[in-house]
């Protein structure tokens, strides 16, 4: 499903002197397929917009298509829309309300397939749980609230993934988890996209993440979009970022260092690009470069990475 | 986010109402409902009315905003005063407008509607400016300060009131909570306007657990961060805000104590309110 908005407007509290206008003319394409990253400030406009794209804000200005719902219309089917515009909120483990984790995920498709058999049921819980890498057998009769906060997350993410939405946002998906959480999440949400939901929209503060994980992205800054494009092109607007008070992942200021050193290095600003590309050009300074490849695709980068990296660790053994 | 629903309704100003001392402005609330209660004419009525506009004028807050707080209970307003019109019956002496089964309308019942009505809204109005003018911190250390007589029998006086404060604190937090669990279920498609009152009421459990779970983990949480600053109750505890009388509180006092006579006087002197009857019937040669 394509999602794209047109001059959205919003404003919180109309008629009243607390007033606030949230977005003042969002205009954003997200295409099929897309994993997309959205940033911004605390009230930039941010989970407005993304709340606009499942129904539960209603569109007041502008244009909003999703698919082949339109909901500037009034009899628009919301429902369906909602089982279609998967949505993740901020800490969803607090939203688990049932006895046992089966209940609680099935919460979603009983709603949206009114009168669902329980084989379906059944099917469909084990399939959701398993995807968001759960055992079926072990936590589906326990109480939500016996597992830890990682594995609330995950029977929290199956609950909305259980539909099989064709897009899913997820709002600060890896707030609170500690680094490995995180990695396993993101982990998660690259093994999800694709098959199971075909469009990933993630909300997030973490430059790295958008870095390593998007393949577009939008900087929301004052209830409009401030940028749209590749992490690679975002991230060499440095200064632009700053200046609305935002971070740059850690290769970005990495890549900054090497250009006051006077050296320009071509790299879309993942973690194994860049390592690729430093190596490479490590090597072509010092030893013979073992790959003597000189423009290359990020993907080649990366590939070339996992070869080098073994390779130096060999010629370290023989040194010993 | 921005749609919170802030408990309590503080107009901040600077004004001689706004400054006059939380305890004294209770118990001026206090005797104004009183001297509303014990007005049984009209004349009563409308000398309270004017002090409360004057008071009004006094705080600096706009009319609008004070008359704001009716919408609240308009419902009931309306309802008593339907009741009180159509079932009201005085004695014999009720001068019958219309009758049909259990209902009559008499003058004396159109009267008392009226003269209830008024009394509503005046209650409602006065301690809507009660709140328009004093923050809920304020409010509740007045009433601690009030309250600690109790305290020679054993009553936790400062425990409750810390009670009442964080309970008044935890509102908007809950509020906001609520909105977005509500969203995220919505988002399940659960559905919650439409069914049934027993099919909403059911539809209220996945947001109300959830709420509660949380509820449980903010309250242990405060009570952990109060455990760490050494919070022990009341005992040795002293106040940041010092509350003092000044003279605005002696003026209203004063101010208060004069309407009180006046409303007795009234009461003695003037007829009751269902006089009035009488006096346009003589006029009226009816």
């Amino acid at each position: 499903m394509r999602i794209a908005a047109k001059g959205l407007t919003y404003v919180y509290n109309p008629k009243s002197s607390f007033a606030t206008q949230a977005l003042k003319g969002v205009d954003l394409t997200i295409e099929e397929g897309e994993f997309f990253g959205i940033i911004g400030h605390t009230g930039s406009g941010k989970s407005t917009f993304v709340q606009h794209l499942n129904a539960l804000i209603r569109l007041t200005g502008g244009e909003l298509k999703v698919g082949e719902y339109d909901l500037a219309d009034k009899k628009c089917k919301v429902l369906e829309l909602r089982s279609k515009v998967g949505m993740v909120f901020q800490y969803p483990e607090y939203q688990l309300f049932a006895e046992t984790v089966k209940k609680d995920v099935a919460f979603g498709l009983k709603n949206f397939r009114k009168g669902i058999s329980a084989e379906e049921t059944e099917a469909a819980v084990r399939e959701a749980l398993s995807v968001a890498g759960l055992l079926y057998d072990e936590v589906a009769e326990r109480s939500p609230f016996e597992l830890s906060g990682g594995q609330r997350r995950r029977v929290a993410i199956a609950g909305v993934i259980v539909t099989k939405p064709e897009v899913l946002i997820l709002d600060e998906p890896a707030a609170g988890l500690d680094p490995l959480g995180k990695k396993e999440l993101m982990e998660l949400l690259h093994a999800i996209h694709g098959q199971w939901c075909k469009t990933i929209v993630i909300v997030s503060h973490d430059m790295d993440e958008i870095a390593e994980n998007c393949t577009r992205a939008a900087v929301f800054s004052e209830g409009k979009v401030a940028f749209c494009g590749t992490p690679k092109e975002l991230f060499s607007r440095g200064e632009e970022l700053a200046a609305m008070g935002l971070d740059v992942p850690v290769t970005a200021r990495c890549a900054q260092i090497l250009r006051e050193n006077g050296i320009e290095l071509d790299t879309d600003f993942t973690c194994g690009d860049f390592i690729g590309k430093v190596l490479a050009l490590y090597r072509g300074d010092g030893a013979p470069a073992p790959c003597a490849g000189g423009e290359q695709e990020p993907a080649a980068a990366r590939a070339e990475r996992e070869e080098g990296a073994p390779a130096l660790r060999e010629g370290g053994e023989d040194a010993q | 986010m921005l749609n919170d629903v802030t408990f309590g309704q503080y107009y901040p100003a600077k004004s001689f109402v706004h400054n006059m001392d939380p305890r004294m402005k209770l118990l001026l609330v206090i005797a104004y409902i009183v001297a509303i209660f014990i007005a049984n004419n009209f004349f009563g009525l409308l000398l309270v009315t004017f002090v409360l506009l004057f008071f009004i004028l006094l705080a600096r807050v706009p009319f609008g905003r004070v008359l704001r707080s009716i919408k609240m209970i308009l419902f009931l307003i309306v309802f008593t005063a339907v009741l009180n019109l159509l079932f009201y019956t005085g004695g014999e002496n009720d001068i019958v407008l219309a009758k049909w089964w259990i209902i009559t309308i008499s003058w004396q019942s159109i009267i008392n509607t009226v003269f209830l009505a008024m009394r509503l809204l005046l209650l409602v109005l006065g301690t809507a400016l009660l709140t328009l003018t004093t923050t809920p911190v304020a409010l509740t250390d007045g009433i601690e300060s009030l309250l600690k007589p109790l305290k020679y029998i054993k009553v936790p006086v400062h425990e409750l009131a810390l009670v009442m404060s964080i309970a008044l604190r935890f509102i908007p937090t809950l509020m906001e909570e609520t909105n977005r669990i509500v969203a995220a279920q919505k988002a399940r498609g659960a559905n919650f306007e439409t069914g049934g009152i027993f099919r909403r009421a059911k539809a209220m459990i996945p947001v109300l657990i959830p709420l509660l779970v949380s509820a449980f983990r903010r309250a242990e949480d405060l009570g952990d961060a109060m455990d760490a600053r050494c919070y022990s109750g009341a005992k040795g505890r002293t106040k940041y805000k010092k509350l003092t009388f000044t003279w605005r509180d002696l003026l209203g006092f004063l101010f208060f104590a004069a309407l009180i006579t006046g409303i007795v006087f009234l009461n003695i002197y003037l007829l009751g309110r269902f006089d009035i009857i009488w006096q346009v019937q003589e006029w009226f040669g009816a």
